[in-house]
């Protein structure tokens, strides 16, 4: 979708939400032929609500990417998302969308945006090999192709939900101590830089007692409902060495995922 | 024109006397300007606004944990009162709160028995004499210390920081928890809020500015992203998760959208000067509420309406999000805030008028008077007005500030900063 259609699609939205509108009446004569332009210029409702999803869904995908995302706008988007939801529940339409169901690869799309943002605990059970090689997909160069798949196939159910729950999950840090995605991110983001490679580096400042599933959950049951915590007097420990350049060359990909997992 | 993306300020405040404006900006540096002392030699310059003092408030810092850069942007600063010689702010950004005192020093001691004037040690044997040091003149010298460090209380960003009337305490909110401190103690606050569910799939609101009542030491209001206003009691219970005090305005059914929620989110919240009221700032509105009356506010000023029918296009540019703050002037008879194409509106409360004016270079020029300015919404445009399709929305004015007790207002303009006083008739 060109960047010129996008924007001519969402003045029509625009028209469209003012007053939330449901259906354009098209009764009397003396309207008939504005209306019948009008008709066409102004897409169906459903079809700018789907629209409006889609945009809102991209937008939290977008919120995944980011290094540390605006909760509140996030809040905000994913309330919206459940709100268009809710309409298209009781409409009937969201029946509809079910049915169209995905195929294989685009399984392959849903899965790996899920397992993107699971806790910890979830991740240590083993299922990082799979987001790896996604990722190594996109990294060849489908990923725009990866986005509208992931858009136009997220509207079931279970997709979205999943979304919020894991995107809170994301914003959580206290909680994720030993997200591994991060880690991935840091690195994926380094592989446009092919230089000698300083694998060492990337992983030298990081205490591995930290990764260890029991330090995580116990550290989360302590965690009461204290202004100051503990735990987070570690980023002032390892901010000595904040100009570490990490640069991993593609081929030491395995061998990282390697070390994520066994940690 | 290119300007370096950390030039952006992000926050604007008078002191309580008005004699000191402080800016924050995007690359973590504090900008304090000091007003001229009025000289009967040059009436015109009529306290003028100088820099006074410039530091490094707060640095980038990475988080190796969570892989996380944080910010080094300041969101809030806010000014202590004047206690001694001394001036003392509250800066802070995402995570980390500072107090820094910014001090003068224009005498220099002299006369030192144990050392010569470079410093370096004299030779024992070589004094005979005891002398008193002596305070000699020297180039006044602005000099700004970080006094006090607060961090690592705060787990999502510290959106809001309130300097409490007993000028003991303060807090500091972030989107989901309120935190107590006291100034002097840097490695404890109290969680007085705290609005985080237990499963954060269930996550539906944050906080998004909380402030404490002017007079009343126990009260404080924070506001949420659903458009409400709690009033909470710190005397009621340690942790305030039950409010004394729920503002909210029923929703209008005629106008609801799927865009109702996002422009029901309160961007800031200000106490008036008495004590008696609060303004709220949503995308389109400015509210004005008194406390004594819960279910609505006693009066909505539109600022940008002919924006309702562009919300979905400011949905998609993000644009929707943007948080405007508001501020009263001394006698809180007068209220303002920002909009885009650099515009920010005025509001008399008495009167009902309302104005509309500029910040930009090319219609200001100094000490020119400010014209108003307007935005045409329907088809036929008048020579001077704008048009809502040519409104530039890059140029936005988040921060304002009022003088305490004079007619000068602080506008900044992205990377600019504007400083409008009353004319001198």
């Amino acid at each position: 979708m060109g960047e010129e259609e996008g924007l001519h699609q969402t003045q029509l939205l625009d028209t469209m939400f003012v007053r939330g509108l449901k259906r354009k009446c098209f009764d009397g004569e003396e309207d008939i032929e504005g209306t019948l332009a009008g008709f066409k210029a102004i897409p169906s409702y459903n079809l700018q609500r789907q629209s409006l999803l889609d945009m809102s869904l991209v937008k939290l995908q977008l919120c995944h990417m980011l290094v540390e995302p605006n909760l509140c706008r996030s809040v905000l988007i994913a309330n919206t998302v459940r709100q268009i939801q809710e309409e298209m529940t009781q409409d009937g339409t969201w029946q509809m969308i079910n049915t169209q169901s995905a195929g294989q690869t685009s399984l392959d799309r849903l899965v790996s945006t899920d397992i993107l943002c699971r806790s910890s605990k979830e991740q240590a059970e083993g299922k990082l090999v799979p987001v790896y090689s996604t990722f190594a997909k996109d990294c060849e160069g489908t990923q725009s192709q990866d986005n509208s798949e992931i858009m136009s196939t997220v509207t079931s159910p279970q997709v979205p939900r999943n979304l919020q729950s894991n995107m809170w999950e994301m914003e959580n840090p206290q909680e994720n101590r030993g997200n591994f995605q991060k880690s991935l991110d840091q690195i994926f983001e380094t592989l446009e830089n092919k230089s000698p490679n300083t694998v060492e580096d990337l992983f030298s400042e990081v205490d591995n007692s930290y990764y260890d599933l029991d330090t995580v959950l116990t550290g989360m049951m302590s965690n009461t409902k204290m202004g100051h915590c503990d735990l987070e007097t570690f980023p002032s420990q390892t901010s000595a060495n904040s100009n570490s350049n990490c640069k991993s060359d593609l081929n030491e990909l395995d061998h990282i995922v390697e070390i994520l997992v066994e940690s | 024109m290119a300007f370096p993306d950390s030039d952006i300020i992000s926050t604007v405040e008078f002191n309580h006397t008005g004699e000191l404006l402080a800016t924050g900006d995007k690359g973590g540096r504090v900008v304090i300007f000091q007003r001229e002392q009025e000289s009967k030699n040059q009436p015109h310059r009529r306290g003028e606004y100088n820099v006074y003092s410039t530091f490094q408030s707060h640095e980038p810092e990475f988080d190796y944990l969570k892989s996380l850069e944080i910010e080094e942007k300041i969101n809030k600063i806010r000014w202590l009162p004047q206690q001694n010689a001394a001036y003392f702010l509250l800066s802070t950004n995402d995570k980390t709160v500072k107090l820094w005192k910014v001090s003068e020093r224009d005498k220099r001691p002299e006369g030192y028995n144990l050392k010569d004037e470079d410093g370096r040690l004299r030779d024992p044997s070589m004094i005979t004499m005891l002398r008193v040091p002596v305070l000699r003149p020297m180039d006044l010298m602005v000099e700004a210390t970080p006094r006090r460090v607060f961090a690592n209380a705060h787990t999502y960003h510290i959106n809001s920081i309130s300097v409490n009337s007993d000028y003991e305490t303060y807090m500091s909110a972030d989107d989901l928890r309120i935190n107590l401190w006291n100034f002097e103690i840097t490695n404890q606050s109290f969680n007085i809020v705290d609005i985080k569910p237990a499963n954060m799939e269930e996550l539906t609101e944050v906080i998004t500015a909380a402030e404490f009542h002017p007079h009343h030491c126990n009260t404080f209001v924070y506001s949420s992203s659903k458009g409400t206003i709690r009033l909470c009691d710190m005397r009621a219970s340690a942790l305030c998760d039950r409010h004394s005090k729920f503002f909210e305005e029923p929703e209008d059914p005629s106008n609801r959208s799927f865009f109702s929620e996002i422009i029901s989110s309160i961007s800031d919240v200000k106490f008036s000067h008495s004590g008696r009221y609060i303004m709220t700032r949503d995308y389109l509105t400015v509210k004005v509420w008194d406390l004594n009356m819960e279910n609505r506010p006693i009066e909505t000023y539109q600022v940008h309406d002919y924006l309702r029918s562009k919300l979905c296009s400011l949905y998609e540019n993000d644009c929707i999000f943007d948080k405007f703050e508001c501020v009263w002037n001394g006698s809180d008879s007068v209220i303002m805030t920002g909009s885009y194409n650099n515009f920010f509106r005025m509001f008399d409360r008495n009167t009902k008028r309302d104005v509309t004016l500029e910040a930009s270079r090319e219609n200001s020029k100094p000490r020119a008077i400010l014209k108003p300015r307007k935005v045409c919404v329907g088809g036929k445009r008048r020579k001077d007005e704008i048009s809502v399709d040519s409104l530039d929305f890059s140029k936005k004015i988040l921060h304002t500030a009022w003088h305490p007790s004079e007619n000068i207002i602080a506008v900044a303009a992205t990377n600019n900063l504007y400083i409008f006083q009353d004319k001198v008739n």
